[in-house]
């Protein structure tokens, strides 16, 4: 195992990070007290209560996990698809490193940067809301896995990606639209019969649930549905990076 | 001081503790193995060109090895594979014994590579990047051998500089120093001083020189014949993806000590007269005009006995000239001759 080598692209990253601190931490914390703003205060003053749970304080799990996953995707994506623009992933590829730990040090980097947020805006909101954590350890551990799968998810676009359009593509056009989707603002059982099932199929649902059962103790779908589809994402995730590798897509000739 | 840490070292440091410390033209034979060592290397790209052509190819430690060939001839292909960039289609390529797929680890820790393309993170602040390629490359940090190779390439003053606010020349030497900082064994300088100046170029020269004499191996790509003629030990001529020649700089050049002595005669002739065989002259311009090809650094020039025997003969000339063929007439009849 190259340590130093994974402990200094991790470093990078996160010192990339601190070069553009404003993009990386000021702005979601903004766009997300926006959300509390409208959502919260001026829509949610008409809105009671969700399952007993005061609706501004509802859907702050759901707010953290949309930038969290949004964060997670495009920092990671970002991260290396900037080497590929600019020439300098040969230097990466000559190294005497194992593609794992370029994903270590990668994602590990991507990953935190979005625990970090996804803290940060938890607390911000706490001036907001008053917030109770039912699951502590388990807000974690979903906070983690989702920080890590969709970091994982965001490097293969990084890879994919062959210009900016494409980088933007996924996380503007799918990833967006399911997080919004997703229940951040509303519980399932709030809509259609008929829309409730096709929810089910959106992925994010399951995270957004699991991550609101460890505050409120609520659910849209079951607490083991929910660890299940992260991880068999997560699964999936690895599987494309191992065979990224494997066959040097889109990274060599 | 451990093996690693000498790569920079002035040669002056090392005067008195062993004799090899001195440089020395033929350093190959000090260690035993070779540096590179490539058998049958193929590389067809997806597109069914194919860049490489059953490449077998030895460099010995210590050596500076020249690879010329024109573009598009496999020069960066091969490079590139022995550093990881490109998976090679077939062949075996083994760095200092270690085989660049089963031991990459060991192969690649090896080598330091500048490649031909300037790519730079605009971002990054020069010492930052300097040391992000040690640490990439699993050495320990070292803000002392950071600062030696950033003072080498005259960087230091620039260390805090974002490399977007670097000219062209000082982004060519960062990539050097990156190339340089985790102390490797064996550099690979692809086109390095293709659109660098004067100075630069003198500076590169300079500092493969010192690092040759600490031992390192390099290996570059050039387009500047003249340059491969005073650095290299031996140059390897490559066409179309195939090594045509692998060869001593000074062969080459006792090569390059080839002439030829052309003779305008009065009289067409219709062939060489059989008194004239033993020179081996050609006929050409209509029977007009009759070349010697000759080597003037041996014995083997015998323009007296030629003029007398063409006087012997009845043959007049009206004008003669000679013409000295450079290396790179050597090189392109050599990659005319292997591409007919």
């Amino acid at each position: 195992m190259n340590v130093h080598a994974v402990r200094t692209i991790y470093m990078y990253e996160l010192a990339r990070a601190w070069r553009t601190l404003f993009q990386s931490v000021v702005s979601p914390v903004i766009s997300t007290s926006l959300y509390f703003v409208v959502f919260g205060a001026a829509i949610g003053s008409r809105i009671t209560e969700v399952d007993g749970v005061a609706y501004g304080a509802f859907i702050v799990p759901g707010l953290i996990m949309l930038m969290l996953l949004t964060q997670s995707v495009s920092n990671a994506a970002f991260a290396i698809y900037f080497p590929k623009f600019n020439g300098t992933i040969y230097e990466l590829l000559s190294a005497p490193v194992s593609s794992f730990e370029i994903v270590l040090g990668y994602v590990g980097a991507a990953a935190t940067k979005s625990v970090i947020l996804g803290l940060i805006i938890l607390a911000t909101a706490s001036f907001f809301v008053p917030l109770q954590i039912a699951h502590p350890l388990w807000m974690v551990v979903f906070l983690v896995l989702t920080a890590v799968t969709f970091s994982l998810l965001g490097f293969i676009i990084g890879i994919w990606a062959d210009g900016f359009e494409k980088l933007q593509f996924i996380p503007l056009l799918i990833i967006t639209p399911l997080a919004f989707l997703g229940g951040t603002f509303y519980s399932i059982d709030m809509l259609p019969p008929a829309w409730q099932t096709v929810t089910l199929f959106n992925p994010v649902v399951y995270l957004i649930s699991g991550f609101r059962w460890s505050f409120y103790g609520l659910t849209d779908v079951s607490i083991l549905a929910s660890l299940v589809t992260v991880s068999a994402f997560l699964a999936a995730c690895l599987a494309a990076v191992w065979w990224i590798f494997r066959t040097g897509y889109r990274l060599k000739a | 001081m451990d093996d690693g840490t000498a790569v920079l070292r002035d040669t002056d440091t090392g005067a008195g503790t062993v004799a090899e410390a001195a440089p020395q033209p033929d350093r190959a034979s000090q260690r035993p193995g070779s540096a590179l060592h490539i058998t049958g290397l193929n590389k067809r790209y997806d597109s069914g060109f194919r860049a490489l052509e059953d490449v077998d190819l030895d460099i010995r430690h210590g050596e500076i090895f020249a690879l010329l060939g024109p573009n598009g001839a496999g020069k960066t292909t091969l490079i590139s594979i022995v550093c990881g960039l490109v998976t090679a289609s077939g062949g075996t390529v083994a760095v200092d014994g270690h085989d660049i797929e089963r031991e990459f680890r060991a192969a690649r820790s090896r080598i330091g590579l500048v490649p031909q393309e300037l790519a730079t993170d605009a971002f990054a602040k020069v010492h930052a990047t300097v040391t992000y390629s040690r640490g990439l490359f699993g050495k320990p940090p070292s803000p002392a051998i950071v600062e030696r190779v950033l003072r080498d390439l005259s960087l230091w003053d620039k260390r805090d500089e974002r490399l977007m606010n670097l000219s062209g020349g000082m982004k060519r030497r960062v990539m050097i120093a990156k190339a340089l900082v985790h102390e490797p064994r064996i550099l690979f300088l692809d086109e390095p001083t293709a659109g660098v100046d004067v100075e630069l170029r003198r500076e590169m020269w300079e500092l493969v020189r010192r690092l040759r004499d600490d031992g390192v191996t390099i290996i570059l790509t050039t387009h500047y014949i003249e340059e491969a003629e005073e650095m290299a030990d031996r140059v390897g001529v490559i066409s179309q993806g195939r090594i045509i020649v692998v060869e001593h700089t000074t062969e080459l050049m006792r090569q390059l000590g080839r002439k030829q002595l052309t003779l305008h005669l009065q009289h067409a002739l219709e062939a060489v007269p059989p008194s004239l065989h033993a020179f081996g002259l050609e006929l050409s311009g209509g029977g007009r005009e009759l070349t010697y090809t000759y080597d003037d650094t041996s014995d083997r020039a015998h323009i007296p006995e030629l003029l007398r025997a063409l006087d012997a003969a009845g043959i007049v000339f009206r004008d003669l000239h000679t013409q000295q063929s450079s290396l790179e007439d050597i090189f392109v009849r050599l990659v005319r001759d292997s591409n007919p």
